[in-house]
């Protein structure tokens, strides 16, 4: 049965566009709205209530929407939740309703309404304790929730904008049409906003059509306006910034976020009429009177028939006058005793409240009752447009902390405009017409009577939270989840805490409300991510030389952003088999590693030295140049922030290295002290550590290697922790001696761009790459400390091994002061050790436990770093142990997820104490 | 106290829900109590109960400036777990959670304490010996955790992100099984409701703006509501402290931020665990709801305003949708956000201040819920007896001074 | 989102900034006492409302410099350079 009219509508009725709902076949017209063009087709049911299950239909004609809720598309693009009014049509959409099964026809679930008068507010407070939650609680969540969420990743891409514009118009009616048109013809930069896809907001439907239809031409002629509709302005932040989120056709993406900084912002976003609360107020066929109203004029659907209208107020008058001319028979029940005239040929029953809607799936008749109390008889009717009041919607007003207080004129929550910043027009600032409200919050009587149609919260919810003494809005909200649904209780929330004040002798405005939150209507999680999640979310760095590595058969690891070679296998052995071979060859032959991400920073200036001081444990200034010192930095608590060796480069120029995750970080942690607290020491600090790659060559042939480059760089007498420049085969090149493996070490740096050059270069001249892995063995067989491994958030330096440079020196530098404090001179603090488990491997992160052994018991340290040593053919292992460096040779017992272990507490250093190879 | 039960349930059901008493009384300040307790959150509550239970102490009023539990107590992301690294903090914390294992039967009101487990997932090579070390910690603090491999992973939290191209690959993790969500205002009332029908008095909209201070400790504070005689004062305002103290003359190692929680709209049920990655600093779960509630580091700056700033938020999301590409068509219904005491190691701070008599409950950060139990007993216990608690004693004030703090930050690196 | 005066730079989004904590306070020496140290590492006045403050143009002009702040509203009265004086507000 088509209900669309003959005529009328903003809809394009030469196209007929098809869509599939519940698995049934439907067509509209461009224009239509899922929801209206459902209307139009005569569908009753859209869907089934939160709680309850109760037969749902449309209720209303905008966002506010608390029943039509579909998943639009199926698996991974499923759109869940979409509220049917919020659905531009388009050929070919397939929509579900959520939360019924199997259809909004048959449910099963409706069973829940047997047990309907124990699910009070509250209930799930009150019972399930026993015997435990856990049994209640997984039919509860199956029963919860609406729509399915996708099943994959999401096909479509966002994009993220931002905009500066003098004047912000939201809502593109017939207000906002006119502030947009007034700022723009006093030359400001305007955008104007509207979430529909059509200008004109209500005016589509109470109002002038064509004048808008002018004023958008007007204003898509003038260059300094910007309209965005399909675009809902959602969030208001600070200093005049807004988020609005538009649906984009263009196919590209799929919704564009909006961030717009606005000089002033004019609202414009109209009004939400409130339902009246009477029994059964929610049976389908019950609909506000400005939805009945948008779904004739603007959309040419007449839901109904035979009309009632039941009212508080006069605003709908015209709604009566629009029904009847389309056909229907209408009769108003006004509240209020004395109302005007109705219009002609409408009936009207004033002083008569609507008691109860009868008619389960489809509203048939409504019982009235007197003010006085008395029955009033019955009306058949298959539609009943209610109409409890308006409510200016003042969200984003309130967002910002904007106040709204209590009128009781308009019953209803009036913004107080009192910043400059954002004004308020039109509706949103109640302005509205003739009114005239008499406001009825709750009609008496049994019955369900739905507050808030989207969570299933009745009156009687509102009273049970009243005696219970939940009667702070806040309280009230939380324990009957009044306006905590989808619609974000557009509806809902004036008529809830209008009752709970009366309930509590309390006017609305006393009841106060709750403070809006973002966003104004719900946001695509994809939108507000935009491109920075998956790939961009941490950004990826590569190395200069990663299409060499790769070639040489690199398996790449990631540490830190940096993507690095962990191995490099060979004729399919794993890449454990592969670290152990290319860490033998760095003990025997020449290791090539590629070192580039280690952090590189220039500190020059004639106070380089003296600014350096105040950062390293040891000395920086007495160093000479052409010479490197190893040195570690502190953070002001006195932690291990940092280690690494540094240069002199000539009097007035370090060159600072630190770990590869480290160089960001360092350079920010320099520039910080020098900018905040020591101004006056004249030093610039220059982080270089993308410009230089660095190629390590190491081990007992590395010399050979180095000397058969083609450099000028004097490679006589050229020893160990020393650094000299010039260049190879042309190039600028800086060469420094130092090492993280134990054996005779260059770190080879040339410009980026020329790494794969260099590399394949020591490649041929007998080198091996080897991996991070390698390095890691190596490292830890001559027990050198690897900072944010061996060290975390408590270790200071002498917990390694560094209390000698701390007594050596006697000035202040980052950190010193609270290495002195009652914590950092205990003697039982963890400190670095080697342990020695025989043949027995032990896990980073296995526990030592304390003498008494007990699990659970006192923790005694942890293993930080553990490998096998393929030199010394044996696991080898780092840890921190309790006063461990005074307690060498002893013998310890580890816990490690069930296991217990055994080792001895050795020197960290378990390979080449005295450093024989380095100087090799 | 009415006792809530299916039978009292079905008792209403049948006189059509008239005879429910109130949930706690509301009253007005009388002229003087022994004890005040400044907050009505979470911990303010607990510690009326836990004076009235376990010391007798009745005389007792909880003056809150707004409505109890709207502070960060009603606006947290309910995790609850005792996964702590360091002996001090375990002990604490895990009191707590044994504390809230039996809360809803305690009080007599279902808090929905929901066990389902707190996984944190391994992203790295580094990040498994991370959990290794933190595993075999907790094991030794008496806590339960177990490590997880990737498939071990993959079953508690299918929705994750699997491929070969995801940019956090799900190498393990590990998980707390006694770990998982309660209902946050459900606490608050509970606490209330059992503190009340002992005899405590909880004053809301009742803001304490000043102190009277003699030598032996507090004489009286002023209040929105009038001046109250006391003898001894308990703290325990959160985010608020700060400001208080300067009340008092003190400062504090406090610095107030906002933290935000997000919840998109319901969807039937996809996630069955919480979910926390320290490398995309953010932690999800499902609420019974159906909503997927959302938490991630803090804003940036100190702010008393109670709201979330936009960046923050969109970094939040863009970590869980690295996570779980398919919760990208799910919508923000709400955004929100609480000021948090933030303190330099996110452990408390507890017990005695510099003034006799007047104790502190605070800096509880960005994780205090989950000690909204241990916290009550433990700081009714210092203000009965005027000693610490020795699980909370670690959390003194002086430890700032003495260098000796406490930085689970160091190893969780997240808040929640 | 807030919108920040960088001194150098002039109106920018926040998010190029990173904040810095409490302005100007004072380093004590190295032989200060553990109270003043204490003091210095973690006390604050953390005040609602007026607070001074440090911000960081990290993504701009790489300098740091000073901001009044109110930490209730997020208004902001000022910002001035790094080595200036506290104003008298
Ligand atoms: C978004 C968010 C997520 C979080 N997630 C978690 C989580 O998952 N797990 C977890 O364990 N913790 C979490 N937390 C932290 C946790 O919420 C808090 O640590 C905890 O609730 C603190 O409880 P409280 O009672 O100390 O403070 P609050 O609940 O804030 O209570 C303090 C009360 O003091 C009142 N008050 C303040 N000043 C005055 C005054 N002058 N006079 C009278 N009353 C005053 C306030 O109104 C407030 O009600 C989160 C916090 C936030 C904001
Ligand atoms: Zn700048």
């Amino acid at each position: 049965m088509s209900r669309r009219l003959p005529t009328g509508g903003v809809i394009d009725r030469n196209r007929t566009v098809t869509f599939r709902f519940n698995g049934r076949e439907y067509s509209g017209h461009p224009g239509d709205t899922m929801a209206s063009a459902l209307l139009a087709a005569g569908v009753d049911l859209v869907g089934r209530s939160f709680k309850y299950h109760r037969p749902r239909g449309l209720y209303a004609a905008g966002l506010e929407e608390p029943n039509g809720l579909v998943t639009l598309g199926a698996g991974a693009s499923a759109r869940p939740n979409l509220k049917l009014t919020e659905i531009e049509l388009a050929d070919g959409m397939e929509a579900h309703s959520v939360n019924c099964a199997p259809s909004p026809e048959w449910d099963w679930r409706s069973v829940n309404q047997l047990a309907g008068p124990l699910l009070g507010a509250g209930f799930y407070y009150k019972t399930f304790k026993w015997p435990h939650w856990h049994l209640f609680e997984g039919p509860i969540r199956n029963a919860a929730g609406l729509g399915e969420a996708p099943t994959g990743p999401d096909p479509d891409r966002y994009q993220h904008r931002r905009a500066h514009c003098d004047v912000l118009v939201i809502g593109g009616g017939m207000s906002g049409l006119a502030a947009a048109r007034e700022a723009a013809l006093q030359g400001r930069d305007v955008i104007l906003a509207e979430t529909d896809f059509v200008l004109g907001g209500s005016a589509l439907w109470r109002g002038d059509t064509d004048t808008c239809r002018a004023i958008e031409h007007e204003l898509r002629a003038m260059g300094n306006v910007r309209i965005l509709t399909r675009t809902c302005v959602f969030g208001a932040y600070e200093h005049g910034m807004f988020a609005a989120v538009e649906h984009c056709l263009d196919g590209t993406y799929a919704e564009r976020l909006w961030l717009i900084r606005a000089g002033k912002t004019v609202l414009a976003t109209g009004a939400i009429e409130r339902p009246m609360v009477f029994a059964d107020n929610d049976r389908p066929g019950v609909m506000l009177a400005s939805a009945v109203h948008a779904y004739v004029v603007r959309f040419g659907v007449l839901p109904g028939q035979r009309v009632v209208l039941a009212t508080n107020n006069s605003s709908v008058w015209p709604v009566a006058e629009v029904l009847r001319d389309a056909g229907a028979e209408v009769t108003i029940v006004d509240a209020r005793s004395d109302p005007a005239e109705p219009p002609e040929g409408v009936a009207l029953k004033a002083g008569t409240l609507v008691h109860r809607a009868k008619g389960r799936r489809r509203v048939k008749a409504v019982d009235l009752l007197s003010r006085s109390g008395a029955s009033a008889g019955a009306l058949d009717c298959d539609l009943l447009a209610v109409s409890g009041g308006w409510t200016p919607t003042a969200h984003l007003y309130s967002q910002m902390g904007g106040k709204l207080h209590y009128t009781a004129d308009l019953a209803a929550f009036v913004p107080q405009q009192d910043d400059g910043q954002i004004s308020l027009v039109g509706a949103a600032a109640g302005e509205w017409g003739d009114y005239n409200i008499d406001p009825i919050w709750e009609v008496p009587g049994p019955g369900k009577k739905f507050v808030d149609l989207a969570n299933d919260v009745t009156a009687q919810d509102i009273a049970i939270a009243a005696r219970e003494d939940y009667r702070s809005v806040e309280h009230l909200k939380r324990y009957t989840t009044l306006g905590m649904g989808i619609d974000q209780g557009r509806t809902s929330n004036v008529n809830g805490l209008a009752i709970m004040g009366e309930h509590t002798q309390r006017a609305p405005g006393e009841v106060g409300t709750t403070r809006f939150r973002p966003p104004y209507s719900p946001v695509t999680l994809g939108t507000l991510a935009g491109p920075d999640s998956g790939m961009t979310f941490a950004p990826i760095r590569y190395l200069p030389a990663y299409g060499w590595h790769l070639e040489q058969g690199a398996l790449m690891e990631e540490h830190g952003p940096w993507l690095r070679p962990a191995a490099y296998p060979r004729g399919g052995e794993d890449w454990q088999t592969a670290a152990q071979s290319e860490a033998i060859h760095a003990r025997t032959g020449a290791a090539l590693f590629d070192g580039s991400p280690l952090g590189k920073i220039e500190v020059c200036g004639p106070d380089a030295g003296a600014f350096l001081d105040r950062f390293y444990v040891g000395t920086a200034s007495s160093l000479k140049p052409g010479r490197a010192r190893y040195g570690l930095m502190l953070d002001e608590h006195g932690i291990i922030m940092d280690d690494g060796v540094f240069v002199r480069i000539d009097e007035q120029r370090f060159l600072v290295h630190t770990t590869s995750g480290g160089a960001d970080r360092i350079a920010a942690h320099l520039e910080e002290w020098h900018q905040c607290e020591w101004p006056d020491l004249d030093v610039a600090i220059l982080p270089v550590t993308n410009q230089w790659a660095v190629m390590t060559v190491s081990g007992p042939e590395a010399r050979n290697i180095v000397h058969q480059l083609d450099t000028d760089i004097d490679l006589t007498d050229f020893k160990h922790m020393q650094w000299r420049e010039g260049t190879i085969a042309g190039l600028p090149t800086r060469i420094l001696r130092a090492s993280f493996t134990g054996e005779a070490s260059y770190e080879i740096n040339v410009p980026a761009s020329h790494a794969s050059t260099l590399a394949e270069k020591i490649l041929t001249l007998g080198a091996r790459p080897i991996g991070i892995e390698a390095l890691m063995i190596l490292r830890t067989e001559k027990g050198y400390l690897h900072v944010g491994v061996d060290t975390d958030g408590t270790t200071q330096p002498q917990d390694v091994g560094m209390a000698g440079p701390l007594k050596r020196k006697t000035s202040d530098f980052v950190g010193r002061r609270s290495l002195l404090r009652e914590d950092g001179r205990r003697a039982d603090r963890l400190q670095l050790v080697g342990l020695n488990s025989g043949d027995a491997f032990l896990n980073v992160g296995a526990q030592v436990l304390a003498p008494e052994g007990q699990v659970p018991g006192p923790t005694d340290g942890h293993v930080t770093s553990s490998y096998f040593s393929p030199t010394l053919r044996r696991p080898i292992a780092l840890a921190l142990v309790r006063a461990g460096q005074a307690r060498l040779g002893e013998e310890i017992e580890l816990y490690d997820m069930g296991k217990r272990l055994r080792a001895t507490i050795t020197s960290p250093v378990a390979l080449d104490p005295k450093g024989d190879r380095l100087n090799a | 106290m009415y006792r809530y039960s299916a039978a009292t349930l079905l008792r209403q059901a049948m006189t059509d829900q008239k005879g429910w008493p109130a949930a706690w009384r509301s009253t007005s300040p009388k002229a003087r109590y022994s004890v005040l307790i400044v907050g009505g959150g979470g911990h303010g509550l607990a510690t009326a109960y836990y004076l009235a239970k376990n010391h007798g102490i009745t005389d007792v009023a909880v003056l809150e400036k707004g409505w109890i539990g709207g502070g960060n107590t009603g606006r947290n992301t309910t995790v609850v777990r005792s996964n702590y690294l360091f002996p001090e903090s375990a002990r604490f914390y895990d009191h707590s959670v044994k504390l809230y294992e039996g809360l809803s039967r305690e009080l007599n009101f279902n808090i929905m304490f929901s066990q389902r487990g707190m996984v944190t997932l391994a992203h790295s090579r580094h990040d498994l010996e991370a959990q290794r070390r933190w595993a075999n910690a907790m094991r030794l603090n008496g806590v339960d955790s177990e490590l997880l491999d990737r498939e071990g992973v993959r079953s508690l939290a299918p929705a994750l992100d699997f491929s070969e191209e995801a940019r956090f690959p799900i190498l393990g993790g590990f998980v707390q099984k006694r770990g998982g969500t309660a209902r946050h205002d459900a606490v608050a009332w509970a606490y209330a409701r059992a503190a009340s029908s002992m005899g405590v008095d909880i004053i809301e909209n009742c803001e304490v703006e000043g102190f009277e201070i003699g030598p032996e400790g507090p004489t009286a504070v002023q209040t929105s509501r009038g001046r109250i005689k006391t003898g001894a004062v308990g703290l325990a305002v959160a985010g608020n402290s700060s400001l208080l103290a300067k009340q008092l003359g003190l400062r504090l190692p406090i610095d107030s931020l906002s933290l935000q929680a997000m919840v998109t709209e319901p969807v039937k049920p996809v996630l069955d665990t919480v979910v926390l990655s320290p490398a995309a600093a953010v932690y999800v779960s499902q609420s019974d709801k159906g909503e997927l509630v959302i938490g991630g580091g803090l804003d940036l700056y100190t702010s008393y305003g109670q709201r979330g700033n936009l960046p923050t938020a969109q970094r939040i999301l863009a970590g869980v949708l690295t996570l779980f590409p398919s919760f990208s068509r799910l919508r923000l219904l709400r955004q929100w956000a609480g000021t948090v005491d933030v303190v330099k190691d996110s452990s408390p701070i507890f017990g005695r201040s510099p003034i006799p008599n007047v104790f502190l409950n605070c800096g509880w950060g960005t994780g205090g819920f989950k000690a909204i139990p241990g916290g009550g007993w433990c700081f009714a216990h210092t203000i009965a007896t005027g000693e610490h608690h020795p699980l909370t004693a670690p959390f003194a004030l002086d430890r700032f001074e003495k260098g000796a703090l406490i930085d689970e930050a160091a190893a969780s690196g997240i808040a929640h | 989102m807030l919108s920040i005066p960088c001194p150098h730079c002039g109106l920018r989004d926040e998010d190029e900034f990173v904040w810095g904590g409490e302005a100007h306070l004072v380093r004590p020496r190295l032989d200060c006492s553990a109270e003043e140290w204490a003091q210095y590492l973690f006390y604050r006045d953390n005040p609602k409302g007026i607070a001074f403050e440090r911000w960081h143009h990290r993504f701009g002009c790489g300098q740091w410099f000073n901001l009044v702040r109110n930490t209730a509203t997020h208004t902001i009265e000022m910002s001035y350079l790094i080595d200036a004086q506290r104003p008298d507000l």
